[in-house]
């Protein structure tokens, strides 16, 4: 299973693709390169030491017995303190220009957590989708995050640092997408179960192309779909917890929004690349491939309960589901 | 000379045997129990870890489930912490506190019995929790993950009453601590002249002191929660999940230096005996420590930076976080500076002993990135944070307390490890490690999150994660050498003699293993260094000669501890499994306390054969 992504490294924090990720990088790598002067400075002498001062066999005099320097002592407490004092100034500036509101053109998408997926409703577009993100690139986009059950943390690594998202309080992230591209994330604290399955992808695309995917969002399915047999096989066994614009299962609330589920790359909250193929596997038997998952299992027998839905009505409902793009 | 078998009755049996080790209050046997409990949890910890690494080696990993895995992570962290390496820590304050200040034994010998056997069943029951479902929300435990609701197993009653038990049994412990190099040092031991392995002891039992009891309330309260329904960290019943966050970090991070400072102090003695000198800047050392210790209450929101507690007090944790490294700048270049121009002995704890340095500063190092909380909202969850926390609590924790047992072994049983296979434990156990962590820094820069049991190909970790796989299973191997050296140096002639190495400290002027009563006249303390004057500044370390005179009365052993252990161990799981098994438990605990103060505590007297510090 191969997630898309840029380039060999998707998930890298070292090339970003967001204003967050870069100030960030900025700060990272002088600060480590610090670290590493430091550290074969103290690891040069501790070598060093070990084979120019080591015992020689027969030489048994007693070594000077230095107890300290007091001048040295101090000497080194204030370069200490002056490193620190620097990393202090740098990290406090960065601090800074992260602390900046939002501007007032930002997007605003509300994120909400789920075990053990990710909802992401667009409030001014009237859009509501799951798992994947679409943003504009070069657009400031300001994130308001709630969690419906335990805390989740929101990362995208190539775009801002992490978020965590608490159950009660509603947490804010901005950041501007400056690279466009297809970058996956995933939930960053540690939620239970399906915890390394809560994955997310973020699709920074041109502005003309966000328009045309919210178009095509607000409106929903082709009418014409009403009629395809995998239409009432969905709204007899789905609508109950997922909706799909533009057809009569509008309902769903407890599910992820399928709206434009056809043209999605992953299923399963980023747990497999979405062929047809797949598609049938994840409703025959979700828990097959994200064990702990709360969609149940309508495709197979369950101990003694039958299986609800043949292979007919989920080969209707993946060309149903395949065609809403 | 006076020797162990003074305790044990005129015809020793397996029986009589066992008895004695039930009921002892001696230090340096309860530093045994301790040290061979700890080691055999650690061993299971050890093995969790392995499991872990087996399933990561290839993505997609299949060797066991994400519901195994998230037990196996969670018990992993709780054991290395909680009855592994702090544990072993107290294993060494039991042998050498007394032995480092002149002291007979420790201030409350029963309670220190106590203490012991209050870990023990705590960790036992800690770990049968695996029979039931072991706890599964990460050692961390943050609700509401680990309220009823999600988590609605009684693998969490295992976590909080095993760590309530735990850390009473480590507050008591501490006081113990406390007390003895209060109030037991020799004459002369002024608090300067402490060797730093006590001083550290004294600011461990410190932390511990002021960060369990917050602790052990909130974890009270969550088991309220779970038990009757409080809300306390419920956001649903309007409690508020960020304040466990507070509450646990107040202690999680003083625990950090509660697992540190004692290795440090080890290294301390370790590197100046085979250096050859004295420590580089005894007072610079034993302040850093302090100041450690200090800065440690000030700093636990760093682990929550992207809690979003805002600008002001990220910048606060950022700044008192990146002060630390000050003091432990100071103590690093202390260590390094012992080495200068001396005469280095490059024996096995030596070798562990300077790896601590240089692998305690990878992870200071690494630690100074993420105290910048911008950066450490890319590091955090991360493996960055496994290779971190491990270049600390591995390269440093268990390297240092790796070089005790190589360095007071001999105090400990009289006889030295073989230091060739010593060596070449170090060696495997050296690649071994940082084969398993080093790639771990890059696995978490290229976006690997922490506590997943499993993860897909493409990214750029196959490689990474198979050669940490590799890693672990050659130090999986360095510590079957290891064992296996232990066990050669249980065998054989007590030939150590007293001071094998050359030391300096007051622990080599008695025998080895030490008579039941350590000293058989109290040593007059003179310097910081009273033995190794004694043997090169002509000034042997003098005995006080009106205490010489008088009988010396050892504390009389106790059956009390263990049952009011039981009791307590019996009472904790009894919330679980049934209330009757609850009440029988707190009986034993208040007849067990009863009975104990009524009890002789002073037996007969164990007599030395002659005058001198140790003969």
């Amino acid at each position: 299973m191969v997630l898309s992504g840029c380039g060999e490294l998707p998930q890298t924090i070292m090339e970003p693709a967001g204003d967050d990720a870069r100030l960030i990088l900025n700060l990272m790598v002088p600060i480590l390169w610090i670290a590493l002067v430091i550290f074969l400075a103290v690891v040069g002498f501790l070598v060093f030491s070990m084979i120019k001062f080591r015992y020689r066999p027969g030489n048994d005099d007693i070594p000077v017995q230095i107890h300290g320097h007091t001048r040295l002592e101090i000497t080194w407490m204030v370069a200490s303190a002056f490193i620190v004092v620097v990393l202090a100034v740098m990290t406090f500036r960065t601090m800074a220009v992260r602390a900046e509101a939002p501007g007032s053109g930002a997007l605003i998408v509300e994120v909400t957590a789920n075990q053990w997926w990710w909802e992401f409703t667009y409030p001014e577009l009237d859009v509501v989708t799951a798992n994947e993100l679409y943003l504009p690139i070069g657009q400031e986009v300001d994130l308001r995050l709630a969690s419906n059950d335990v805390i989740h943390s929101f990362w995208f690594p190539s775009l801002s640092g992490k978020q965590d998202v608490v159950p009660g309080t509603v947490t804010r992230l901005n950041f501007i997408p400056e690279k466009a591209g297809v970058y996956p994330g995933q939930c960053s604290e540690f939620c239970g179960l399906a915890h390394g399955q809560m994955r997310m992808s973020a699709f920074v695309v041109s502005p003309a192309e966000f328009d045309s995917w919210v178009e095509m969002q607000v409106t929903g399915a082709d009418p014409a779909l009403a009629t395809s047999p995998g239409a009432q096989v969905f709204q007899t066994n789905c609508a109950a917890c997922h909706s799909i614009r533009g057809t009569a299962a509008t309902f769903g609330q407890i599910g992820p929004e399928l709206t434009g589920i056809g043209a999605r790359t992953t299923l399963g909250g980023g747990t497999v690349i979405h062929t047809p193929d797949t598609m049938a596997e994840w409703i025959r038997d979700p828990s097959q491939l994200k064990p702990g998952v709360l969609m149940p299992t309508l495709g197979v027998a369950v101990g003694d309960v039958p299986a609800v839905l043949s292979e007919d009505d989920i080969a209707d409902l993946v060309t149903y589901l395949e065609s809403m793009r | 000379m006076a020797t162990l078998t003074q305790s044990l009755p005129a015809t020793r049996t397996w029986q009589t045997d066992v008895w004695s080790w039930i009921t002892t209050v001696d230090h340096k046997r309860i530093a045994k129990l301790y040290l061979f409990s700890a080691a055999a949890f650690f061993a299971i910890a050890g093995i969790e870890a392995m499991i872990m690494r087996t399933q990561l080696a290839q993505p997609d990993g299949a060797v066991i489930d994400g519901a195994l895995y998230n037990q196996l992570f969670t018990m992993h962290g709780v054991s290395m912490i909680f009855v592994a390496i702090m544990p072993l820590n107290a294993g060494f304050f039991n042998l050498l506190v007394p032995l480092h200040i002149g002291a007979r034994d420790v201030a409350f010998p029963r309670l220190n019995a106590l203490s012991f056997w209050m870990f023990l069943f705590g960790a036992i029951f800690l770990n049968l929790s695996f029979f039931t479902g072991a706890p599964d929300g990460g050692w961390f435990a943050y609700p509401p993950l680990t309220g009823k609701e999600f988590s609605p197993g009684t693998g969490m009653e295992h976590w909080i009453l095993g760590l309530a038990v735990l850390g009473t049994s480590s507050i008591i412990s501490s006081v113990n601590f406390i007390v003895t190099i209060l109030n037991l040092r020799a004459p002369g031991m002024k608090m300067t002249r402490m060797p730093v392995f006590t001083w550290m002891t004294l600011v461990t039992s410190f932390l511990i002191l002021f960060a369990f009891p917050p602790f052990t309330v909130a974890a009270v309260l969550l088991l309220t929660d779970r038990l009757v329904g409080t809300g306390f960290f419920n956001p649903a019943a309007g409690g508020d999940p960020v304040m466990w966050q507070h509450l646990f970090w107040f202690m999680g991070h003083p625990e950090v230096y509660v697992l540190i400072l004692p290795p440090m102090g080890i290294v301390s003695e370790v590197l100046p005996t085979f250096a050859r000198k004295p420590l580089f800047g005894y007072t610079a050392v034993v302040f850093s420590g302090i100041s450690i210790g200090f800065l440690g209450f000030a700093v636990w929101a760093h682990h929550m930076f992207s809690v979003g507690l805002g600008p002001i007090a990220n910048g606060v944790f950022t700044a008192i976080t990146m002060l630390i490294a000050i003091p432990t700048g100071v103590k690093v270049l202390n260590w390094s500076a012992t080495l200068f121009r001396a005469s280095i002995k490059i024996t096995t704890a030596m070798l562990f002993a300077v790896s601590f340095v240089a692998l305690f500063t990878i992870g200071g190092l690494s630690g100074m990135m993420h105290a910048a909380s911008p950066v450490d909202l890319q590091h955090t969850d991360t493996y960055f944070i496994v290779a971190h926390l491990h270049y600390v609590l591995f390269g440093g924790s268990v390297f240092g307390i790796l070089a005790g047992i190589y360095y007071w072994w001999p105090k400990l049983t009289g006889r030295i490890l073989n230091e060739r296979l010593g060596k070449i434990h170090w060696f495997l156990a050296f690649l071994g490690f940082n084969l398993t962590f080093g790639p771990m820094h890059v696995l978490g820069n290229d976006g690997m999150p922490r506590r997943v049991y499993s993860y897909v190909s493409g990214q750029g970790w196959d490689g990474w994660n198979l050669l940490a796989t590799a890693g672990a299973y050659l130090t999986a191997v360095s510590f079957l050498l290891f064992i296996y050296v232990l066990l050669r140096g249980l065998r054989g002639e007590r030939s150590a003699g007293d001071d094998p190495w050359d030391g300096a400290t007051l622990e080599w002027a008695t025998t080895s293993p030490p008579a039941v009563h350590n000293f058989d006249a109290v040593p007059v303390i003179g310097s910081n260094r009273p033995v190794w004057d004694g043997k090169y500044e002509g000034s042997p370390v003098p005995v006080d000669a009106a205490a010489a005179e008088s009988d010396i009365h050892m504390p009389a052993p106790s059956y009390w501890p263990i049952i009011v252990a039981l009791g307590l161990a019996l009472g904790a799981a009894g919330v679980i499994y049934s209330y009757p098994m609850s009440a029988v438990g707190f009986v034993m605990v208040f007849y067990g306390v009863f009975a104990w103060t009524q009890e002789s505590t002073v037996g007969p007297p164990a007599r030395p054969s002659g005058s001198g510090v140790g003969h």
